[in-house]
């Protein structure tokens, strides 16, 4: 393999991985903050994704359709955690699984009913269609080469908000002892919802921007969520570092493997069974990767126990 | 008599009462219907072993449910070739006999559920359940890249497996079949609940420390226990894949996994009995609102969302009220 391709495929695995640390990030907050495991997060990653389309489509403008993405998933995320989520808190995490694939339920069949089976397409803006040539005469494409720029904004706004802010504090003292912030005249729920909404608007965010490379369907967030969660369980849960590690641990094995796997295996294997063998080891790689740091480390690379 | 003991005979008297009735009236389809009630309700009590006796949630049962699946279709595509699954460095057919195909598929999902209970039995709470959720979406993606047992399409049977002396070919003796089996298991989960393995267990979930400190070991009673109710999903994995006569990687996908979580749960956790009342009340909300709209996913996710908010303990628990703690 050349190394141009190589360095193609870390690229595109770099883009795979900061996407997943948009989707893992929330699911780490959320869980950190309030102790809720959220299976509904890839529905807000489906919710962005649609809501980009048919912004997109009415107006044709993809800054407006990643706005339109933004604002529908953090509202959508407000809401249920108004009307739901919040019931959940003190619930064991058997009910919050429950209740939480329940909502997957509701909003796919209601997306479904809304937008039909067939899958959406959402452009990508026509100045950023084509590619980039890369020092070394690497062609890429600039939506990737964006996507990751994006990505590492809003990783970087995010370790600055939790780290400088006011809210960013709160935050961690809500992670640290729920009752005590609640006890100096924090008010919770009103944090809570804001943290909810916080974690929806960058799983809607990862939904618009994969969206344009991919297709717009029901059922693209579950994938992607179950992704998200072994993110998280290698990383650690309620670390962001961890997030950020472990999601880029993930897109790196997963679209390596998948290239490199079929020609390890070509070299002592006849091609047929070698692309066989190759691409059926590939497709559980990072299930494997998962398992070693299990045995290694049961919480994650950066949890605590 | 105690309500739910009664409310147990009601829900064990259901299936055999729905099944003979369609018989008479001469609609195979509800008694198909049935069928795949009793063999959900299996998949079902199995995972209510982990789940209600354990306390592990695992989201990762349909790992177990499409080992069995595979097994059967694996087994019954040899015998319907005629070629061998290996011949060195001894000669394995395929078969065509429920038994045999039973017997593989237990032992094979309880092998799977001995490797993937001792990774994920090392961690607790969330973890489990991502873990477990994760493992079982492992064997998805690796039976869909697996071209040589159909890959993405799956496997067709063209004729029911066959059980020694009976006609399963037959809708009301292949219900029996499943019936009995569903019958066996729920007396040896009943067994096993008031043996003293189920009572140590049981002790695990409520208080692992004081468990340890009597000298057990809890991870070894979680990891057996997640061994018998893997072993058990895949029985019934084995028994749907007979009753579609297909198997495809959707036996093993999250959703599946996701199903056999919510008859344990709206039937009610850890009542011996939740499986089936779920199970049924599934299927017949599958049937009565699948006819209603083609969204019924929608009313679906609805009802269990105010079961899980508002009717805790499921059907047997609304129904019979509070567990009794000593029986």
């Amino acid at each position: 393999m050349s190394p141009i391709l190589f360095i193609e495929q870390v690229l595109n695995g770099l883009q795979s991985g900061i996407m997943l640390f948009l989707m893992a990030a929330g699911l780490t907050l959320i869980f950190g903050v309030m102790g809720l495991i959220n299976l509904a997060h890839g529905s807000l990653y489906m919710v962005g994704a649609f809501a980009a389309a048919a912004v997109a489509g009415w107006t044709g403008s993809f800054v407006l359709a990643l706005a339109g993405a933004l604002a529908a998933a953090a509202a959508a995320g407000a809401v249920i955690e108004l009307l739901v989520i919040r019931r959940l808190y003190d619930r064991d995490h058997l009910d919050q699984v429950l209740a939480t694939f329940a909502l997957i339920l509701i909003f796919s069949e209601s997306t479904r009913w809304l937008f039909g089976s067939f899958p959406l397409y959402l452009d990508v803006p026509a100045a950023l269609s084509g590619p980039v040539r890369l020092p070394g005469g690497i062609l890429y494409p600039a939506y990737r080469l964006l996507i990751i720029a994006v990505g590492l904004v809003v990783a970087a706004g995010l370790f600055a908000l939790i780290a400088r802010t006011r809210i960013g504090i709160q935050i961690r003292a809500g992670e640290a002892d729920r009752e005590m912030i609640g006890a100096l005249g924090v008010d919770i729920s009103k944090l809570y919802t804001l943290v909810f909404a916080l974690g929806a608007a960058l799983a809607g965010l990862a939904g618009a921007l994969v969206g344009a490379i991919q297709s717009v369907q029901v059922g693209m967030g579950e994938p992607v969520l179950i992704l998200a969660f072994v993110v998280i369980v290698i990383g650690g849960i309620g670390s962001i570092k961890g997030a950020l590690v472990g999601a880029l641990l993930v897109g790196l094995t997963d679209t390596l493997g998948s290239v490199l796997l079929p020609i390890f295996f070509s070299s002592f294997l006849e091609q047929s069974s070698a692309t066989a063998v190759g691409s059926a080891l590939s497709s559980m790689s990072i299930y494997i990767l998962m398992a070693g740091v299990l045995l290694f480390k049961p919480t994650g690379l950066f949890g605590e126990a | 008599m105690r309500r739910e003991t009664l409310l147990n005979i009601v829900l064990f008297a259901l299936l055999p009462a729905t099944a003979l009735a369609a018989w008479m009236l001469d609609e195979p389809f509800i008694i198909t219907l049935a069928t795949k009630a009793a063999i959900l309700a299996l998949a079902g009590v199995g995972l209510n072993i982990a789940l209600g006796l354990g306390g592990l949630i695992s989201f990762g049962h349909a790992a177990f449910f499409g080992l069995g699946g595979y097994a059967m279709g694996i087994l019954a595509s040899h015998a319907q070739s005629y070629a061998p699954l290996m011949e060195s460095p001894f000669l394995i057919e395929g078969t065509k006999s429920m038994p045999v195909i039973w017997l593989v598929a237990i032992v094979t999902s309880a092998l799977a559920a001995l490797a993937i209970g001792a990774l994920s039995l090392r961690t607790s709470g969330v973890y489990f359940i991502m873990v477990t959720l994760a493992f079982g979406q492992m064997l998805f993606y690796f039976t869909i890249s697996w071209p040589a047992y159909g890959g993405e399409d799956g496997l067709s049977i063209y004729v029911r497996n066959g059980f020694p002396g009976l006609n399963t070919l037959d809708p009301l003796t292949f219900f029996g079949v499943a019936f009995a089996v569903l019958a066996l298991v729920l007396w040896g989960a009943g067994r096993l609940a008031k043996s003293a393995f189920g009572l140590a267990l049981s002790a695990a979930r409520q208080n692992p420390e004081r468990v340890e400190t009597v000298g057990l070991a809890p991870y070894r009673l979680r990891l057996v226990a997640f061994v018998i109710s893997g072993a058990i999903t895949g029985l019934a994995g084995a028994l749907f894949a007979d009753l579609n006569r297909f198997v495809s990687p959707t036996m093993f996908s999250w959703q599946t996994s996701g199903e056999i979580m919510v008859f344990v749960i709206l039937g009610g956790v850890g009542r011996l009995f939740g499986p089936v009342a779920g199970a049924a009340l599934f299927i017949l909300l599958e049937h009565v609102l699948g006819g209603l709209s083609e969204f019924w996913h929608i009313y679906l996710g609805l009802i269990l969302l105010l079961v899980v908010l508002f009717a805790r303990g499921g059907i047997v628990g609304t129904i019979a009220g509070r567990e009794v703690a000593h029986d």
